[in-house]
């Protein structure tokens, strides 16, 4: 089924929120208002919203440091994921999880993960939890293509495979693995080749094209729900900022970016909804829109309590 | 009341929980058609059926992380690995993962997942099928971890650990599997986090767990043919330890001797006595000591092994040093 052309607003909204997110976040990890590392996902809003539109609230999903699309896209508060990365009490993970692991189970967010390839397995298990259960919730996991040359990719696989899990690997291909190019350690960096090794299908898409998304995690959706298994697909997309602050960039031109920078998802969602008669007011008017639920979020997390020092020996155990 | 061999007791604690809760159910090498390497879960199979006795792919880290989603979503799992040396080909599931997922999310998930493995020495295993790892899985916070000595204690805790609702690391020995005990019918747990006085004593405390402990209760028995009346303290639980049962004891007997088969060099033992000196300085009339392992891997030959791991002797000789 094809994203539906009614929601391709919204849909350029939450790109906007997306993108947004990480430039308000940028700015105060400038004011040193945010600890620890921050990963951006700019460049890379439509498979986050591609991919997550088209799954149910009660499906599952992990994702990676560079999550916090995927996260909000699902579902996850605005207000207590900006909350989270300020490190305040009203967070997502009342502070203890910070930018790399954005976690609401109410929305099937079972986490993002800072170690790399280590959400593959939660979504599987999340995916053999969904069918001991008898259940038909579906599992997606995101990962970059860094991620195909830990051990546990191929394990969890392999363990889908054979085990016919309702899982939906989506590989975001940006090129790049932390700041080494992929194509230096990488033998094979069509990476869905790698994935048909384990019998499952295995496609290619364009991960900034946001209905392309849609329509890849909707048939994989379909097929899991239906007891096909899992289905990998691999998201060609770009990452137009650093591997985190700080990043120099050495590995790569401004000519490179500045291309990147014409064809990446939300001017290429812009460009689609002119052309299916949407005005340049219109899209100003969603733009603004996402402006306000920024602004919004950021005043609720910087007028938010910082934890109280005792909570930290707290949710250790259930 | 009934004797079983340990294996036969963890495999009844694991049939009764499955029976009485369709969350649970076990993955790992081996464990279905086989029944397990020890034994532990024959006919599980056949009673509970492939969707919930699954064999797994020599893929730990793949299996264990399955295992943590799982949990998250809903289920009870009880993973095996077939020797605890293979729980760091899955370290970064038990300590990255399992452990830190709760706390990483403000408490918003539940990781109620079940490690079972076997460990230690006394086999000929070598040094990658003999070691022993509660002390550094006890230094990681968010994990409990339990090592039953007792069929009856295996069977209680193995049930209290299913029902913990957090990741439990459950320590078993090789070398107990065949080890017989009473254990009693009918519905019982043993409480996570509470020690056992296995024999009472006046003389000195031993603390141990697994295996060590029947070597402890063995030296008691021949210090007392001396005139030396051992306490020994078995902890069952190594994390949260229960430093209340040892403290009592010690304040009655002023020594302490902790044994272990993990090494010395930072142990469980460095930690227990270095609590006992914070919280009573000034119940020992003698110094506290430790035995472990000799700090070398763990070799093969006989006399090489037991040249390397505690044994009952060490032990006597260890007290008699003390007194």
């Amino acid at each position: 089924m094809p994203f539906p052309l009614e929601r391709l607003p919204d849909a350029y909204r939450q790109m906007h929120v997306i993108r947004k997110f990480e430039e308000a976040i940028r700015n105060l990890y400038q004011q040193g208002k945010i600890r620890g590392s921050f990963h951006p996902c700019v460049g890379q809003e439509a498979t986050a919203v591609g991919g997550c539109w088209a799954l149910r609230n009660d499906d599952y999903l992990t994702c990676t440091y560079r999550g916090h699309g995927q996260a909000l896209a699902k579902g996850l508060s605005v207000r207590a994921a900006m909350a989270e990365m300020l490190g305040k009490a009203t967070g997502c993970s009342k502070g203890k999880g910070g930018s790399m692991h954005f976690t609401d189970p109410s929305v099937g967010l079972l986490g993002a993960n800072a170690i790399v390839a280590a959400g593959l397995p939660h979504a599987a298990g999340a995916a053999l939890a969904s069918q001991l259960q008898k259940r038909d919730r579906v599992a997606l996991t995101f990962f970059g293509e860094g991620a195909v040359n830990q051990g546990v990719f191929h394990e969890t696989l392999n363990l889908a495979a054979i085990w016919k899990l309702s899982v939906i690997f989506v590989c975001e291909n940006n090129l790049y693995s932390e700041m080494t190019p992929s194509h230096e350690t990488t033998s094979e960096l069509e990476t869905y080749k790698r994935a048909a090794a384990y019998n499952l299908p295995a496609v290619r898409v364009d991960g900034n094209d946001v209905e392309a998304m849609y329509a890849a995690v909707e048939t994989a959706a379909t097929h899991a729900r239906s007891g096909g298994g899992p289905t990998y697909i691999e998201a060609m997309t770009y990452r137009l900022w650093g591997h985190m602050m700080g990043d120099p960039e050495i590995y790569r031109t401004k000519e490179e970016v500045a291309k990147a920078r014409e064809v990446e998802p939300i001017v290429r969602l812009g460009q689609r909804l002119k052309a299916l008669g949407q005005t340049e007011a219109d899209l100003a008017k969603l733009e603004s829109e996402a402006d306000s639920i920024i602004a919004d979020a950021v005043q609720f997390a910087e007028q938010s309590p910082a934890p109280k020092p005792e909570e930290a020996l707290t949710d250790v155990f259930a | 009341m009934p004797t079983l061999t340990y294996s036969q007791a963890l495999n009844e604690a694991l049939r009764e929980e499955m029976r009485a809760d369709p969350r649970v159910f076990v993955m790992g090498e081996d464990i279905g058609h086989h029944g397990g390497v020890f034994r532990v879960t024959a006919n599980l199979l056949a009673e509970f059926g492939p969707d919930r006795v699954r064999d797994t792919p020599i893929s730990e880290s793949g299996f264990v992380g399955l295992g943590i989603g799982a949990a998250m979503a809903g289920m009870r799992p009880v993973v095996e690995l077939l020797f605890m040396d293979f729980a760091l080909v899955a370290a970064d599931q038990i300590v990255n993962q399992a452990a830190k997922l709760r706390y990483m999310a403000g408490g918003t998930v539940s990781v109620p997942i079940v490690i079972r493995a076997q460990q230690g020495g006394g086999r000929g295993n070598g040094a990658q099928h003999s070691q022993s790892f509660e002390s550094w899985l006890a230094q990681v916070p968010g994990l409990i971890v339990v090592a039953p000595s007792t069929p009856a204690d295996a069977k209680g805790l193995l049930k209290s650990a299913i029902r913990a609702g957090n990741p439990v690391v459950f320590i078993e020995h090789k070398l107990l599997y065949n080890t017989k005990g009473d254990v009693p019918e009918g519905e019982y747990t043993i409480p996570i986090g509470k020690a056992e006085v296995k024999r009472p004593g006046r003389d000195i405390t031993i603390v141990s767990y697994s295996r060590t402990l029947l070597f402890a209760l063995e030296a008691a028995e021949q210090l007392s043919q001396q005139g030396l009346e051992a306490e020994v303290i078995d902890l069952r639980t190594i994390e949260p330890l229960d430093m209340n049962t040892i403290l009592e004891s010690v304040r009655g007997t002023t020594r302490l001797l902790v044994v272990h088969e993990s090494h010395t060099n930072c142990g469980l033992g460095a930690e227990i006595i270095a609590r006992l000196y914070e919280q009573a300085p000034d119940a020992l009339t003698v110094p506290a000591r430790r035995l472990g392992a000799k700090h070398v891997p763990i070799p093969v030959a006989e006399s090489l092994e037991n040249a390397v791991l505690p044994q009952a002797a060490d032990i006597v000789a260890g007290v008699e040093a003390m007194m």
